[in-house]
């Protein structure tokens, strides 16, 4: 196994093209996926017990099938009613939605983590509902919930490569594609795997500086 | 909007390949929980460079996308002098080193729940290390553990449908091939989700199940 560099840097512009469309529909399918899970979480807590079993239907029912087969529901059974979508719209979507459930969960363990009698103290000043939600609740658990977002934000980032599946020109589509023109399959996969060690390392570093930066005041208090 | 007799004609087949979902997934279980001791005995080991090298295995196979590894694995064994290795036979070892990062952080927790004394008094009554692990630690690491074992179980049902890249013809790859021949895509994949319902969703009840007791127990 020789490897030639000369592959990688030749193909310079597709590949940073490729990343492009993997940090692109990353960031979207995160943003997405948080604020329908964010919704999901606030109608799941506040909202009546039809509600709430109808979103506990939608939660078991997009975590028991696979992102696959979730892509290709959108993507393929889609026009069968109605919606034709362009396959990176179709992979963001898909992303937004599978993401959604697992962002519900989290938010959810957030809210249960408030203590009932802040609810209530709010109640009692005259403050409304989404105002206790947006500055008492978020504030307060957003720090708490960060790790398990930022382990479900890496977690979307290697979701990305599915979208390959559905033709979607993100990193691991162009790397795979190099691979079988010029047959240098172990080669652009091995790049392929440390482009995305950078890229998961990247965001749990981040991850962890955010943790350290919102948490200090818990910090500062325990001192 | 469906159309019934297609359907009812692709159930035979779809059920055929569920078992091959299942039992490569069952096969990534197994083979990744022996992976999992492994790792996870090497990340608590004394020694500094084995407790490197267990962290160096977890962070390789959870940074990389399972379907990249697949791809890397499938085209990575026939060039170190494996040509004939079957798509099931590359998907299964993909599966499983896979499972093996994510166990060994599962069993992680379960490890360091068993008290100290356990271990010296074990010891002391002259168990070798190998039996410590496999008598003491282990069955103890994964009665506490076992919710999330179901859980790695589901995860593990859903990323079998990635084997489908590798041309092995399991649940999704049969499901694409019925839909490209008959056009019914809505509806085949709408089947397909269903199969997938079918078997996680009765695992993640037994799962909330387990973990519920395992709570009232411990507490």
């Amino acid at each position: 196994m020789i490897f030639d560099p000369t592959l990688i840097t030749e193909r310079l512009g597709d590949i940073s093209n490729g990343l492009l469309v993997t940090l692109e529909t990353w960031f979207a399918g995160v943003a997405m996926g948080a604020a329908i899970g964010l919704l999901i979480a606030v109608l799941q807590v506040f909202g009546g017990a039809w509600l709430r079993a109808l979103l506990r239907l939608y939660i078991e029912l997009i975590r028991a099938t696979p992102f696959l087969v979730q892509l290709f529901l959108l993507y393929y059974g889609g026009p069968s009613f109605g919606l034709e979508l362009e396959a990176t719209t179709a992979g963001i979507l898909g992303l937004g939605i599978y993401g959604s459930v697992y962002f519900a969960e989290i938010f959810r363990t957030g809210f249960e983590s408030i203590p009932k009698g802040q609810l209530e103290a709010a109640d009692c000043l005259g403050i409304t509902r989404l105002q206790c939600i947006w500055r008492i609740q978020l504030p307060q658990m957003l720090v708490l919930i960060l790790p398990a977002l930022v382990n479900l934000v890496t977690i979307l980032c290697k979701e990305t490569a599915v979208l390959s599946i559905i033709t979607i020109p993100e990193l691991t589509m162009v790397m795979t594609g190099i691979g079988s023109e010029t047959f240098a399959f172990v080669e652009t996969l091995l790049v392929l795997c440390v482009a995305y060690l950078v890229l998961i390392e990247l965001s749990s570093r981040l991850g962890l500086f955010l943790e350290r930066r919102v948490g200090r005041f818990l910090q500062r208090q325990s001192t | 909007m469906f159309d019934w007799p297609t359907l009812v004609e692709s159930l035979p087949l779809l059920a055929k390949s569920l078992l091959v979902t299942l039992e490569s997934s069952l096969a990534g279980l197994g083979i990744g929980f022996v992976i999992g001791v492994l790792v996870c005995s090497l990340r608590l080991s004394l020694h500094p460079l084995w407790r490197r090298l267990g962290g160096a295995y977890i962070f390789v196979f959870r940074g990389i996308p399972l379907l990249v590894q697949l791809l890397f694995i499938y085209y990575f064994l026939p060039r170190i002098g494996l040509p004939n290795v079957s798509p099931l036979a590359a998907a299964i070892t993909g599966l499983s080193l896979a499972a093996g990062a994510y166990i060994a952080e599962i069993l992680r927790g379960g490890f360091l729940a068993i008290p100290e004394g356990q271990l010296e008094a074990a010891h002391m009554l002259g168990l070798s290390p190998l039996d410590v692990l496999v008598r003491i630690q282990v069955p103890q690491a994964v009665r506490l553990t076992l919710p999330a074992l179901i859980n790695e179980m589901i995860l593990l049902i859903k990323a079998s449908s990635l084997i489908s890249v590798v041309g092995l013809a399991e649940l999704t790859r049969t499901a694409q091939n019925i839909a490209a021949s008959n056009y019914l895509f809505l509806q085949t994949y709408l089947v397909l989700a269903l199969f997938y319902c079918l078997i996680n969703i009765p695992l993640a009840c037994a799962g909330g199940l387990l973990e519920r007791r395992l709570k009232r127990r411990l507490a």
